[in-house]
């Protein structure tokens, strides 16, 4: 806080000039490239109208990407956000080998390119690949098919609830699991009625921009799902052939959705934010307050 | 309940955080684990607690009223754990976080409602907080939340309270008031206590032992006024209290310090071995003239009349400072000025020959 209010101190003093014109440098960047863009989905996809725009809904394969972007996105999300509790927990909580080595291979799918993390499963799971004749001497297809498309999903969106977890439980310590379990609470117990209850924005958090990032993800599910369209083609797959296609009004019809999702995860954001705030300074404050009484 | 340790190591990588520990705590007894951080006195009162596991040696046991409790985890030694900073349970009321140990039981051993909110009340006023039930920690000064955290300890029934560094992180004031107040509730109730801390004013003041602890090891366990009186090592006398240190050498078995011979010391200690002498502040006399006595002259840098005695800051010839605590009266009689040259006479003093052995 002392930083914050000291920042604003020294602003005062920079000329009045100075200030207007970097605030006006700023709001006309984020006006030019984030607002207008934005507006400009919206406005192409009521640009023939209201009809024209549930029209586009209409389409078998419209449904059908909706429903294969939620299904990819309700089971990655899930799993990474067991994944991502337990992750933290283990490098927040415990000390172990190898886990600087943990720390940096979480981080692996932001180092590297989406579209490389769907080569990578079409050379380990695809007809050429190291497992595809066993799986295909099975009967199991994971490439081109919805598997494919969710274990791509998962790859990409795995560090976000873990990103966004280990912070926090470190910061917060495990003294709290300690007197839980001194108190005769058993391991289940602790992590329901203290763990979790600390970090609950914190999973809320991670939650959403994983949700996010797994609905609009491109790059690694186009590489496993050959586009089949009404088959395998998730929303922004579908978007991309209509726009291929000049279907300029359906393809920013089907934009608006993801446009939309993007707005509400960025005001839950913001909300959660805030409570996370109060998650991290309350558990600081509880070690630095000092009063009398 | 009494408590044996026997024989326990503990190192952390290459760092050894307990060597080789064996100490006997009495049933009832209010102990203290005294010394500087890094001493390995956490440590012992997290092995004790169950939170670490001693290193594994077969000779090493912690033992509960006689019963190995190795195998035992930590829920399961009926332990009050009092951290530092709490570690209360943010997110509940105070209500609950007294009421959490009874509400976590199995079921068949898990008390009525009734029965739980009779308990955290009566908790509630052992700790003088009645109706501060339904606050939440962030709305309690560092003091109460302490005394929270004790409540919520001791509403499990613990047979040992565990207390680590409880009062660290809180004001003077406050810290020697709920100091007071523990001694008076450890005789209440008849526990057994063990308290971390690296505050040897609070060990002395209200344990009925003492066990100084520095690198790893126990240097000396005893009642207080023995460890204060009789302290053990250089490390005891330095680490309880202010001290003044001359280094001086043994003559006849006596150390001699400049013209004068103080504390004697064991006669079979060769001539000529280097002797430190420790004096305490209020062992020292000030006189305007040499005395009959053999003493040392020294002059005077400062006076510090803010306390009860009077702290004067001497210096000898040797440019050594040493300082002398004497009472207000004794100040006035002798009507001390800086610059003045006065001559110092220890009364009592401890030598200790370093590395010495026979």
């Amino acid at each position: 806080m002392s930083t914050n209010s000291k920042g604003i101190a020294i602003g005062q003093q920079d000329p009045t000039w100075v200030r207007f014109l970097v605030i006006s440098i700023s709001i006309a960047f984020v006006a030019l490239m984030l607002v207008l863009p934005l507006g400009v989905v919206f406005w192409e996809a009521f640009r023939k109208g209201v009809s024209a725009y549930v029209a586009s809904f209409q389409d078998r394969n419209a449904v059908r990407a909706i429903y294969m972007t939620c299904l990819a996105a309700g089971i990655a999300v899930p799993l990474n956000l067991v994944f991502g509790i337990a992750a933290s927990w283990a490098i927040a909580k415990f000390n172990f080998r190898g886990k600087s080595l943990l720390i940096a291979l979480i981080d692996l799918p932001f180092a590297i390119s989406p579209v490389i993390s769907g080569l990578v499963y079409i050379l380990v799971f695809g007809m050429q690949g190291w497992l595809g004749k066993w799986l295909d001497g099975h009967g199991i297809q994971i490439i081109f098919a919805v598997p494919g498309i969710v274990l791509a999903t998962i790859f990409v969106t795995f560090p976000f609830v873990a990103r966004e977890l280990i912070p926090l439980m470190q910061e917060q310590g495990s003294e709290e699991e300690w007197a839980a379990i001194s108190l005769g609470a058993n391991g289940w117990q602790t992590f329901w009625r203290v763990t979790l209850p600390n970090i609950k924005w914190g999973v809320l958090y991670g939650v959403l921009l994983c949700n996010a990032r797994a609905m609009g993800e491109f790059g690694a599910v186009s590489v496993v799902s050959s586009n089949i369209r009404g088959g395998t083609n998730t929303l922004p797959l579908h978007i991309d052939a209509l726009y291929n296609d000049y279907n300029s009004v359906a393809a920013f019809a089907m934009a608006s959705i993801l446009a939309f999702l993007g707005v509400i995860t960025l005001i839950g954001k913001t909300l959660l934010e805030r409570k996370l705030q109060q998650e991290t300074s309350s558990s600081l404050e509880s070690t630095t307050t000092e009063e009398s009484q | 309940m009494s408590i044996e340790i026997q024989n326990i190591s503990k190192s952390f990588g290459s760092f050894s955080a307990l060597k080789n520990i064996s100490i006997k705590i009495e049933n009832g007894e209010l102990i203290s684990l005294l010394g500087p951080s890094g001493s390995g006195k956490t440590t012992l009162l997290r092995v004790i607690a169950g939170m670490e596991s001693p290193d594994p040696n077969p000779d090493s046991h912690v033992l509960f009223f006689g019963e190995d409790v190795a195998n035992k985890p930590v829920g399961d030694r009926k332990v009050g754990f009092v951290f530092q900073h709490y570690a209360l349970f943010k997110h509940m009321s105070v209500f609950e976080n007294i009421a959490f140990g009874l509400r976590v039981r199995p079921r068949s051993q898990r008390p009525s409602e009734n029965a739980i909110r009779d308990k955290v009340h009566s908790l509630l006023s052992l700790i003088q907080l009645e109706g501060f039930g339904t606050r939440f920690p962030k709305q309690l000064s560092g003091g109460q939340r302490q005394r929270v955290a004790l409540a919520r300890a001791l509403a499990i029934e613990p047979q040992v309270l565990l207390l680590d560094e409880p009062f660290g992180a809180l004001d003077a004031k406050v810290r020697k008031g709920l100091r007071d107040w523990l001694r008076g509730l450890h005789n209440e109730l008849n526990t057994t206590t063990i308290l971390v801390t690296h505050d040897q004013e609070e060990a002395l003041e209200v344990s009925d032992r003492v066990v100084v602890m520095n690198q790893a090891k126990i240097e000396q366990v005893g009642a207080p006024d023995d460890v204060f009186h009789h302290p053990a090592s250089e490390f005891v006398i330095d680490f309880l209290g202010n001290v003044n240190v001359f280094h001086g050498r043994v003559n006849q078995g006596q150390a001699v310090l400049e013209n004068i011979q103080v504390g004697a010391s064991d006669i079979s200690i060769p001539a000529g071995e280097k002797a430190n002498v420790y004096v305490r502040p209020n062992d020292i006399s000030i006189d305007r003239v040499p005395t009959g006595k053999s003493s040392i002259a020294a002059k005077v840098t400062r006076i510090n009349r803010a306390g009860v005695h009077a702290k004067i800051t001497l210096m000898l010839h040797n440019q050594e400072e040493i300082r002398v605590d004497i009472t207000m009266e004794h100040l006035l009689e002798l009507n001390l000025q800086l610059e003045d040259l006065v001559f110092v006479h220890p009364n009592k003093a401890r030598v200790f020959v370093p590395d010495y052995t026979i």
